[in-house]
């Protein structure tokens, strides 16, 4: 049923035809709409069995959703930025002790400086914790990886991260075509538990493991996220036959036949790359788009094959690896080989700032041009930057960077 | 694609406004897309939301900034921030104010676009009489209706009945309907005034 609704009310609906059983939640911007809508659901009887349990922090959410999932109830919960940071600890155990949960991260920016605006430096935090993690370009791709994330983590057992770009998504209202209970039921079977606290089957879950096994356990949780790499795709076919529509995959190529250049990247940004890309050709630039919808695990043979024939690749990225620059670029450069198309990394869009057609059409002409450096910051304000560096030089005690940054900015 | 950026303060319903004006333009069977500025939301503080709306898929996700309307419900905005930027030369202006543009100050910009394509509207105080509170959103998304011909005063009804329930929605339908019968006589009343 088509439906003009908020993303976050969109994905509200999609997990509740999923039937979770368990829903925890602490509420963070801006991705409290989403577990609102839900408490609503449930409250209203709409969603049943179900219970929702408000708990007092996302370390609690998350351990919450551990207990819930070894006593083999369908559990999800939702957070973002510092309310990820705050899981951190608790990430890892979910994944490490194969529980199937499903949340969704509505990204943002971590701070300090304090910021609740979109980038992706939340969920890239926390990209090596063993939870698959897959990025939505669209409402309608969000509310769909929910149902197929529910089928991924279940069959691995293994937890999965659906991540969609805060207010960019979670607070736009668009069109949404929401599938039919009778749809998603024939889709995503009843939760089967590989695993279960139960008092008329006593075990125990979370054992001590030395030396002698550590290894083999670890072994076997990369073993496992990388046999995503191959439902994945699966799944996504089965999406397609089941729902007609295209939805998540391991990677999603725009124009690439012929192109030259490629532009790589994950989430809502990909919408405007590929308007940006329509323009460029017009001007009969050979430019395309792959689009990363499954980051963890990493792709590594589809991006590979996708950029066969680039002749240069631009990462566009949401998210600062301090120090070294790009993070999905060094994915990227891996899955390249010794290939020698350059990559250029363009750090972009941090901290809510705008990525407009205009910026994404000027830095991929400079890449034709050969121009374009290794890392780029897309629509940096230069000056701002270079007079609070000469300042540092001046004066010993100079004070925060965040307030000389606001302070400069305006002149 | 036609794009629509609206002025005005936490509080007004700006970003419901950009809201129900996206559910009127899908009912009507196009693609639309709203959006806040995702500014910190303050009573008060100057607010931006936009919306898109287009009869194929809608991927762009900048904000907009070549708007070809302007919905500017708090006229105590024009002279604090730079409410025209990027307005494109055919686009449209809807002003919420009881006073003319010259008297707004704003002539200047009014007088170099067609004048089919500009109006006041007093959605505030048609807002007060019908709904009881002085909030101009739906008033004006009626205002918005007759002005551009984009959307059907019908489906603004249907917009503001699907956000509102029950009595409230009612009265905000009278509104925007008041401020649809106005602007169509300003409009008209300027046009016989300039072929006179």
């Amino acid at each position: 049923m088509l439906k003009q609704i908020e993303g976050s009310r969109a994905v509200a609906e999609a997990v509740a035809l999923c039937r979770p059983e368990v829903i925890c939640a602490y509420p963070i911007s801006p991705q409290t709409h989403i577990v609102e809508a839900l408490g609503e659901l449930v409250k209203a009887g709409d969603l049943q069995p179900c219970e929702f349990i408000n708990v007092e922090s996302e370390f609690a959410a998350m351990s919450v959703a551990i207990g819930a999932s070894a006593a083999g109830a369908r559990s999800y919960t939702a957070t973002a930025s510092q309310g990820l940071l705050f899981m951190a600890e608790a990430l890892f155990n979910a994944s490490g002790l194969g529980l199937p949960i499903v949340m969704t991260v509505a990204n943002r920016a971590i701070g300090a400086p304090i910021n609740i605006w979109n980038d992706h430096t939340d969920s890239m935090s926390q990209r090596d914790c063993g939870w698959i993690q897959l990025f939505a370009e669209t409402n309608q791709e969000a509310l769909d990886l929910h149902i197929q994330a529910f089928r991924l983590a279940e069959s691995l057992s293994l937890p999965v991260m659906v991540c969609m770009d805060g207010f960019i998504l979670t607070h736009a209202v668009e069109r949404v075509d929401m599938p039919t209970q009778e749809q998603v039921d024939a889709f995503l079977p009843s939760f089967e538990p590989r695993q279960v606290l139960d008092p008329r089957e006593p075990v125990s879950i979370g054992a001590m493991v030395g030396p002698e096994a550590f290894m083999e356990v670890r072994y076997l949780a990369h073993v496992k996220q990388m046999q995503a790499l191959e439902l994945i795709p699966a799944w996504a076919d089965e999406f397609r036959r089941a729902f007609g529509r295209d939805a998540g995959g391991l990677v999603r190529g725009y124009r690439l036949e012929d192109a030259g250049t490629v532009v790589v990247a994950l989430g809502s940004v990909l919408g405007t790359l590929k308007d940006t890309v329509d323009e460029l050709r017009e001007r009969g630039m050979k430019v395309g788009v792959l689009g990363i919808s499954c980051f963890r695990p990493w792709p590594h043979g589809a991006v590979s094959a996708a950029l066969a024939h680039a002749k240069r690749v631009i990462v566009l990225e949401k998210s600062l690896a301090v120090g070294i620059g790009g993070i999905v670029s060094m994915n990227v450069r891996n899955a390249l080989g010794g290939r020698p198309a350059p990559v250029m990394t363009v750090i972009a869009g941090l901290g809510g700032r705008p990525i407009t057609k205009a910026s994404l059409a000027r830095v991929i002409g400079e890449a034709e041009s050969g121009l374009l450096g290794g890392t780029t910051f897309l629509d940096l304000d230069h000056g701002a930057v270079d007079r609070v560096l000469a300042r540092e030089r001046d004066v010993r005690r100079s004070g925060p960077i965040a307030e000389n940054v606001l302070r400069m900015i305006g002149r | 694609m036609f794009q629509v950026r609206i002025h005005g303060r936490g509080g007004q319903g700006v970003v419901t406004a950009a809201e129900m004006l996206s559910i009127a333009a899908f009912r009507e069977g196009r693609h639309a897309q709203a959006f806040p500025s995702f500014g910190s939301e303050r009573t008060g503080a100057p607010v931006v939301a936009f919306c898109r709306i287009d009869t194929r898929e809608i991927r762009l996700r900048e904000p907009v900034m070549q708007p070809d309307a302007l919905i500017i419900q708090d006229a105590t905005l024009l002279h604090q921030i730079d409410v025209f930027a990027g307005l494109v030369p055919s686009g449209y202006i809807l002003i919420n104010t009881t006073r003319t543009f010259e008297a707004l100050g704003v002539g200047e910009v009014t007088n170099g676009l067609a004048q089919e394509r500009i109006a006041t509207v007093n959605a505030s105080g048609i807002a007060l009489e019908a709904v009881g509170r002085p909030l101009p959103n739906a008033a004006l998304l009626g205002g918005f209706a007759a002005l551009t011909g984009r959307i059907s005063l019908e489906s603004v009804a249907a917009a503001i009945r699907e956000t509102f329930a029950g009595r409230i929605a009612e009265a905000n339908v009278t509104a925007a309907e008041r401020a649809y019968a106005c602007v169509q006589t300003e409009i008209r009343e300027r046009l016989h005034a300039q072929a006179d």
